[in-house]
Parts: structure tokens; C-alpha cells; sequence
């Protein structure tokens, strides 16, 4: 019942936003909305968790085995939570942005939020497949109607990248449809799937493609730093705090597990691909004056380091990229936050526009220094323990021989990180006012309440991350089981 | 049975109906009630029930496929008449005529979907060209409309030729104007029957403009009167692809695998010229008219990946291809300029007309939880179990990717661009049926077992 919930909440609300006239009515319920499916969310993972609550499963399309089977496990849990305190967050800190037909930005923001459950619950292919696309086309819209200058080109340059990839991704869905003995189910693919490692060789491209451009993995990265800087900020919230978890997360349900031998034999070619992806986007980062691109490519680096410990396959790196997939979400939804509201406020973006905001504004600048260590992973954050474990992950794999060699490599992208942060620290907040700074005035409730929140979630789980990680530890146990059938 | 002889009567009593009745909206209403009862007593036959008992020698034979068919191309029809037929009065002054040749054309599908003879074949082809031609000539003063019609007759004309020699031929090998025939005497593939084979081949490919037979398509369906390019474009279309279907079912069955490379060709090249080309059209109209190339080539899937489900696949691809273009038709003939800026700002107008036009176009392009989704899945799902040329897979992928540029073209000058686009008024009779267009739209998109499964109970 928690499983279905959670989809049917946000998408119910959502269109019956569609009918609300007020804008302001319209936010409230939102609101309303995504605080009660943080509540649904909550009762999984706490009193209703046991598998009965869970697990929804019946009939859907009979002619292709298919099956309306949602599920939470860890992962799922996990995700599910993520999606659940993001959209609360996001709703919160973007309370004073004002929007032209409000109510159906709203709709479309939870109908998003429904398509992203949609996807961390599916437990049959098709149905993932149709979320994985669903949750796609509210955010065209939202990002195409309530962007930026040109938010137009940008948007579609993302919609037909990610809907590439997932119509190559679906032959690829199909073919093993028809290996697994017409079956779209996950236990069958997981346990009666039996490819041929020459099947597993090229099935691992058309799978990968559509899961990497959606991460994104260098070199099919390329919308994503202008579908960040488009996009209103809320939407660009949920792009990078939650959609691009979506191609992580299929990689560790609908990749590694269904195709270990593919992983395996492609295992040392996507590490490059991901340490070349963070080499670069870490040196990019260091060259930008935008915050919100700065912000865009320091996400490309991060999420190649978990793409890099997926394919260690090792206990400690999976575990570290499932703790890594929540943090990530949290923090970069904090920067964008700050990013937002310095926007707002001094109406720019460019770093070398602003200064001394620590003078006017000590609330925004202290949450900034914070939210911004958590990312560059220091410890008592909640990214030390996630990256920490990646990178034993990544040293200690088994699968490859270059584990030192990629761990060093990735270890100075974890410098650069330090770089490029610390700089974007040191000229928004030190330094003398200028002009354009100096009539800032404290922030408001609404981003103050978001960013403790979120400053709260960053030490809690940073000193005391054994709770998530038990969340955690059966799917990777069982992911690991099935990596390792092939090996 | 049913469906043929009514609708043949019913046309001739609407050509009479001119002199009879005065009133516009009886002639209109009298049309509407025709289509409907045609699809009433089909659907009946569906429950086995017979008005008329004829021994056609087994030229025709009703099955399943064919009667499920008719009932999605009568019930098109149908929605298409309610949404549009208003429109048709404006064509010119002989509506009466208008209305009695589109049933005629709908006599010609009951017959070329339940046809067992090559002769039966070439009647239903025929009663559904010639009115055709007429149609897309109907208005008489516009140069473009007479240029239309002319192409359309000669090349349709040629194309009765080659079809003609194809059968000739094929009577030749087997001495039987019967399809259960050929497949017998295809074991050794005898020289006569494979070229009558191929040059019935190439005639089908010519009626659904399938490259590189589909140079009249772009003009034709560009010329004639938007409302009865409407009409050719979904349901007339999919009705050929039923015989196409049909045809080839008999006819390749067990030697449907020398046939595939010619087929993959035929579907590679249409994916290829259609969508490319309607990356460059500036008019939606036009647009529309290569969108139908490009669509017809994940039809013809259903021929190369003959299966049980490619058989399940054309009917929903059918029935979903015709009701979103229809839809789609619906809304342009109220826009009155039918360039992609005509349409600049239609999402702050008229909010609903845009909406629905939105989940029209995403079914085309095939988004899932639109009907176009399951069609589009069916025909991949077809063509990777048969298990052959899996390059030609990806390459329709990639093609149904570049498809979302000018769908999406129309969505995007809909909502995200500016713009006071002049729009003719909408009645609420005509509100409605649009919103019956898009609700089944969704409705099979999310249950497609909705239509597939009439097929076996």
C-alpha cells in the first residue's frame, strides 16, 4: 500500500492542481501534498515495513507478462526518501518565487515527483521503462514554460538526449524480454536470465548509454550544464538533487545485476570514461564565474566518482554510493538553494559580481560554508562517509588492476573539488562589499527553515550513518550476489 | 458482410439526400447516422450476428482481424464526421455527394479487409481510390487542389496498372486468383510468382507511401481540402495496410524470411526520407503529411516481423495512429494559418484545444501513457522477436527520436513562444468529442489489451 501511495499521491494532487485558480491556494497545497507523502514515506520506513505494506503487485498487461509490481527495498526506501524530503525543501525554499500560472507549475512539479517514484519503485521492466519516460515530460515542460533566456534550446537539447538513450535503452529492455522467456519480471531476470557473454557485450552499451547520458558520464554530458542554467531553479533542484539519481540507481538495479558479465568486460572502459568525465568537468568547474554552472559541473565530477564505484563492485563502494546517492541529493539541493536566493537577491550570478555578503548576510554565508564543505566531503559531513567508502570501494576492488591508479586519479578530483568550492566560498562571502552587495539584507524564513533542514541532515548522517547504511546493506549484499555469479 | 452492403446502400441514399433535403445539418446529421449504424451492425457481426447471408465462394471471408478492424476504421470515422463534418460542408457546395463518396470509401474497407481473393483485392482497393481522387479535387477553384488530384489519379492509375500485372502474372503461376493458393506454390519461389509478388508489393507499398514509392504523398495530402486529407491520411491508410497485411500474411507465409531484406529496405528508406523530411517543412499541414510516411514505416514492422503480435500491433498502431491524427487534423482546420508560428501562443488561448492537441502529438511521437507508445512498442517488439536484422531496430529508434523534433515543433510554438493565432470558433459539441479523442488517447495508452484483446474474444 506504501508503494502505491506514494505514487498515487503526488500524482493525484497534482492533477487536481491542474482545477486550482488561486496561486497562492495552489502552493500551499502543494505543499501540503509533498509534506504528506514525506509522511507515507516516513510509515514505510518506520511502522509499516514490513513486506505486505511494501510490495504491490497485480496484473496489468497480461499479452506481455507484464506486471503493475511496485516495491521498495533498501535502495528503493532510500530513493523514495530522498524524493520525499526534496520536494518539501524545494517548495519551502522557493516559497517567494512567483510564477505565472502558478497552479500548474505546481501540478507539474508533483506529476514529476510521481514519475521519479514511479521509477525507484518499478520492480518490472516495462513499468520502469514507462516512469523512467513520464518523469521526463513534466520537466520539459516545466523547465521549457518557466526557464531562462534560452531555456527553449536548452530543454530540448536535454528532452532528446535522455529520450535517445531510453529508446535505445528500450530494443535493449525488449531483447532481454524475450532471453528471460517473455518476461519483464525482476526476479526472473535476475535469477533465470542466463545471457551469453557475447549478448552481455554489446547489450551493456544500449543499456548503459540511456543510464549515463542521465547521470550524465563523460562524454554524453553535454546538455547538462546549459538544461541546469535554464531551468527555473526548483526544477533545476529536482534535475540535479534527484533525476540524475536515476541513472545511478538503474545502473545498480537494472544493469549490474541482469548484465554482470557486461559490467565486468566494460568495467576498466567506463572508469576511464568516469575519471576523464571528472578530471575535466573538475577543471571546468575551477574556470567558471557562473554559480549555477559552477554548481552544474562540480555534479558531473561527483556523480562520476559513483558511477567509477559502481564498477568496482565492492561491498564498501556500493555501500558508499548508496549513502552517496542521499547526500549528494541533499547537499547540491543546498547549494542551489543559496544559489537561488543570492540570485534573487543581488541579481546576479557571476562570482566576480559579488562579495562580503558574510557582512550583510551571516545567516546565508555560514549555511554556505557548510552545505559547500559537506559536498567537498569533509568529515562530519555526510560526504566524507560517502566518498570515504567509495574510494576503499574503488582501492580495494577486485575487478580491476588499476584500482590504485583510478583511486589516485579520482583523489585529486577530490582536491580540485576543494579547489573550485573554497573559491566559490571565498568570493561570495569574504572580500569588501561592492556596490551590488552592500544593500543585501538578511535572508528570509523560508530559505533559512529549507537550509537547516538540510544542515541538520548533513551532520546527523554524517556522525551517525549507520542507520542508512543498514538501510542499505541487504540490496547491496544482493546486488553484489548476482555481480558476482559471473566472476 | 453487414457493413459493405449498408454502407453501399446508405451512399447512394445520401447522394439522393441532395435533392431531397434542404437543410445543411439534415444532410450532415443523415451522414453521421449512416456511419454510425454502419459501425453498429459491424460490430454486431462481431457477435455473430448476420443481416445477410450471401455465398461469396470464400472470396470474402470475415474473420476476426478484418471485422475488429473495420469496427476501429468505422468508429475513426465516426469521431472524424462529429469533429469535422462541419468542415466538410465548407469544402464547397455538394456536401451530399461528399458524404455519399466517403461511404463508399468505407464499403471499400469492409472489402479490403476481409478480401481472400486477388480479386476481391483489387475491388477494394479500387472503391477506395476512385472516390479519393474525386475528393481530393473537391475544391474546384483552387489550383493547388486540381493539381492534387490530377497527380493523384495518374500515379494512383499506374499503380492500378502495376498492381493489375502483379495479379496477372500471379494467375499465371497458379492458375487461382485465391491467396491460400500462392503460399503452396511459393516452396521453390517459381520466377512468375515472385515477380507478380514483387510488383503487387510495389503497388501496396504506392497506396500506403512507402519510400521510394511515396513522391505523391507530400502533395497530395498538401493539396487537397485539409478535411478529407484528414480522412486519407488515417483511416484510408490504415485500411490498405489491413490488405497490405492480409495479402502478405498468404502470400509470404513460409517464405517470409527471403522476403525480409526487401521489406527492411522499404522500412528503413521510409523511416529515413519521411522523418528527415519533416524535420524541414515549414507548414504543419505539410508536416502531417510526411509525419504519415514516417509513421507508415513502423507499420510496415508489422509485415516484417509477422507475428501474432504484429497482428495484435497494426490494429492498436491503427487505431492509435488514426485518432490522434484525426485529432490533430481537428484543431489545425480551426487554426487559419497552418505555418508552425499560426500556432504561437495557442496554450494561453485556447488552453483546452492545446492540451488536447499535446497529448495528440505526444502519442505520435510515441511518449508512453499514450496509445502511440504501445503501437510504436508493439511494432519493436515484432521485429526483435523475429530476431532478424536487429540493426534495422535501432535505426527506427533513431528515427523516432528525430520525430520528437517537429512534434514537438507544434508543442513548443503552442506554449513557449508568443503569439495571437487566429482561430475559428469551436463548438461545445466539437469541445467535447476532442476530449473523447484524447481521453482514448490515454486510455490506450494505458490499457492498449483494451483493443488487442476483441481480437480473440
Amino acid at each position: 500500500m506504501i508503494a502505491v501511495l506514494l505514487i498515487l499521491v503526488p500524482l493525484v494532487a497534482g492533477l487536481g492542481l491542474f482545477a486550482v485558480k488561486s496561486a497562492g491556494g495552489a502552493r500551499s497545497m502543494a505543499l501540503l501534498a509533498s509534506i504528506l507523502v514525506l509522511v507515507v514515506s516516513l510509515l514505510g520506513l518506520t511502522v509499516m515495513h514490513d513486506k505486505s505494506h511494501l510490495v504491490y503487485d497485480v496484473p496489468w498487461l497480461p499479452m506481455f507478462n507484464s506486471r503493475f509490481h511496485v516495491g521498495l527495498d533498501g535502495m528503493g526506501q532510500l530513493l523514495c526518501l530522498l524524493t520525499a524530503i526534496a520536494f518539501p525543501l524545494i517548495f519551502v525554499a522557493t516559497w517567494n518565487n512567483t510564477y505565472a500560472n502558478a497552479n500548474r507549475f505546481y501540478a507539474l512539479m508533483l506529476l514529476s515527483q510521481a514519475g521519479l517514484m514511479g521509477v525507484f519503485l518499478s520492480m518490472d521492466a516495462l513499468l520502469f521503462y514507462f516512469f523512467w519516460e513520464l518523469a521526463l515530460i513534466p520537466v520539459y515542460f516545466l523547465s521549457s514554460i518557466w526557464g531562462g533566456e534560452k531555456r527553449i534550446a536548452a530543454t530540448f537539447k536535454f528532452f532528446v538526449y535522455t529520450f535517445v538513450g531510453s529508446l535505445i535503452m528500450l530494443v535493449g529492455l525488449l531483447y532481454i524480454y524475450f532471453q528471460a522467456g517473455e518476461s519483464f519480471s525482476i526476479d526472473v531476470w535476475y535469477n533465470s536470465l542466463h545471457l551469453s557473454a557475447d549478448k552481455q557485450n554489446w547489450l551493456f552499451w544500449v543499456m548503459f548509454v540511456a543510464f549515463a547520458i542521465k547521470m550524465p558520464i563523460w562524454p554524453f554530458h553535454t546538455w547538462q550544464p546549459d538544461a541546469y542554467e535554464q531551468a527555473p531553479t526548483a526544477v533545476t533542484m529536482v534535475l540535479s538533487g534527484i533525476m540524475v539519481k536515476m541513472g545511478v540507481f538503474a545502473m545498480l538495479r537494472w544493469l549490474a545485476p541482469v548484465l554482470p558479465d557486461g559490467v565486468y568486460l566494460w568495467g576498466d572502459t567506463v572508469s576511464l570514461l568516469c575519471l576523464v568525465g571528472m578530471v575535466y568537468a573538475s577543471l571546468i568547474a575551477i574556470q567558471q564565474d557562473d554559480v549555477k554552472r559552477l554548481i552544474a559541473y562540480s555534479s558531473i565530477a561527483h556523480i562520476g566518482l559513483m558511477c567509477l564505484a559502481i564498477f568496482a563492485s565492492d561491498r564498501s563502494g556500493l555501500q558508499g554510493v548508496m549513502f552517496q546517492m542521499f547526500a549528494h541529493g541533499v547537499n547540491i539541493i543546498g547549494l542551489w538553494i543559496i544559489a537561488n536566493t543570492i540570485e534573487k537577491k543581488y541579481g546576479t550570478r557571476k562570482l566576480s559580481e559579488l562579495g562580503g555578503i558574510a557582512k550583510v548576510d551571516a545567516g546565508l554565508a555560514i549555511m554556505l560554508v557548510i552545505v559547500a564543505l559537506g559536498n567537498i566531503a569533509l568529515p562530519l559531513t555526510n560526504g566524507f562517509v560517502g566518498e570515504f567508502m567509495m574510494f576503499n570501494g574503488v582501492f580495494g576492488s577486485q575487478v580491476t588492476r588499476f584500482g590504485v591508479l583510478d583511486t589516485a586519479v579520482a583523489g585529486i578530483c577530490i582536491i580540485l573539488s576543494a579547489v573550485y568550492t573554497l573559491n566559490m566560498i571565498k568570493k561570495i562571502i569574504y572580500g569588501d562589499t561592492n556596490a551590488r552587495t552592500a544593500a543585501g539584507t538578511p535572508t528570509t524564513a523560508p530559505v533559512l527553515i529549507s537550509l537547516s533542514v538540510i544542515v541538520v541532515v548533513i551532520f546527523l548522517t554524517g556522525i551517525y550513518p549507520k542507520p542508512m547504511l543498514q538501510l542499505t546493506s541487504d540490496t547491496v549484499d544482493s546486488i553484489l550476489r548476482y555481480m558476482k555469479t559471473s566472476i | 458482410m453487414n457493413a459493405i452492403i449498408l454502407s453501399a446502400i446508405w451512399g447512394v441514399l445520401m447522394m439522393f439526400s441532395g435533392i431531397f433535403l434542404s437543410k445543411k445539418s439534415a444532410i450532415r446529421n443523415l451522414a453521421i447516422a449512416g456511419v454510425a449504424l454502419v459501425l453498429l451492425v459491424n460490430i454486431a457481426e462481431m457477435g455473430h450476428w448476420q443481416l445477410f447471408q450471401i455465398d461469396t465462394r470464400n472470396m470474402l471471408v470475415f474473420d476476426r482481424f478484418g471485422l475488429l478492424f473495420n469496427t476501429i476504421a468505422f468508429a475513426s470515422t465516426l469521431l472524424y464526421l462529429l469533429l469535422s463534418a462541419k468542415d466538410v460542408e465548407e469544402v464547397g457546395t455538394h456536401q451530399a455527394e461528399y458524404f455519399a463518396l466517403i461511404l463508399f470509401v468505407l464499403c471499400g474497407v469492409g472489402i479490403a479487409s476481409a478480401f481472400n481473393t486477388l480479386l476481391m483485392l483489387f475491388l477494394g482497393i479500387e472503391i477506395i481510390s476512385i472516390p479519393l481522387y474525386i475528393l481530393t479535387g473537391t475544391d474546384k477553384r483552387n489550383l493547388k487542389s486540381n493539381e492534387a488530384s490530377l497527380k493523384y489519379f495518374l500515379m494512383g492509375s499506374f499503380s492500378t496498372g502495376i498492381m493489375l500485372m502483379g495479379i496477372a502474372l500471379i494467375y499465371g503461376a497458379t492458375g487461382s486468383f485465391a491467396v491460400e493458393n500462392m503460399s503452396h506454390q511459393l516452396e521453390g519461389l517459381a520466377p512468375l510468382l515472385t515477380a507478380g509478388l514483387l510488383l503487387l508489393l510495389i503497388a501496396m507499398s504506392f497506396k500506403v507511401s512507402a519510400a521510394p514509392f511515396h513522391f505523391w504523398t507530400p502533395d497530395v495530402y498538401d493539396g487537397a481540402p485539409t478535411v478529407f486529407t484528414s480522412f486519407m491520411a488515417t483511416i484510408v491508410k490504415a485500411a490498405v495496410f489491413i490488405a497490405f497485411i492480409r495479402l502478405f500474411d498468404a502470400a509470404f507465409g513460409v517464405n517470409l524470411a527471403d522476403w525480409r531484406l526487401t521489406i527492411a529496405f522499404i522500412i528503413a528508406a521510409t523511416l529515413f526520407i519521411g522523418n528527415i523530411t519533416a524535420v524541414f517543412q515549414q507548414s504543419v499541414k505539410r508536416m502531417l503529411a510526411y509525419s504519415s510516411i514516417a509513421q507508415a514505416g513502423f507499420m510496415l514492422f508489422a509485415l516484417f516481423g509477422y507475428s501474432a503480435i504484429a497482428k495484435e500491433g497494426i490494429l492498436l498502431y491503427a487505431a492509435a495512429y488514426s485518432i490522434a491524427t484525426i485529432g490533430i487534423f481537428a484543431v489545425l482546420l480551426k487554426v487559419k494559418d497552418y505555418t508552425f508560428d499560426g500556432f504561437n501562443g495557442l496554450g494561453k488561448t485556447h488552453p483546452l484545444l492545446a492540451a488536447t492537441n499535446t497529448i495528440f502529438l505526444l502519442s505520435l511521437a510515441g511518449i508512453p501513457a499514450t496509445a502511440g507508445f504501445f503501437a510504436k512498442y508493439y511494432m519493436l517488439l515484432a521485429a526483435v522477436k523475429s530476431g532478424a536484422y536487429l540493426w534495422l531496430v535501432f535505426f527506427a529508434v533513431l528515427c523516432a527520436a528525430v520525430s520528437v523534433y517537429y512534434y514537438f515543433r507544434v508543442i513548443q510554438a503552442m506554449y513557449f513562444k508568443e503569439g495571437n493565432p487566429q482561430v475559428r470558433e469551436t463548438s461545445s459539441g466539437f469541445r467535447v468529442v476532442l476530449v473523447v479523442l484524447a481521453a482514448l488517447v490515454i486510455l490506450f495508452g494505458l490499457f492498449p489489451q483494451m483493443i488487442t484483446s476483441h481480437l480473440y474474444f
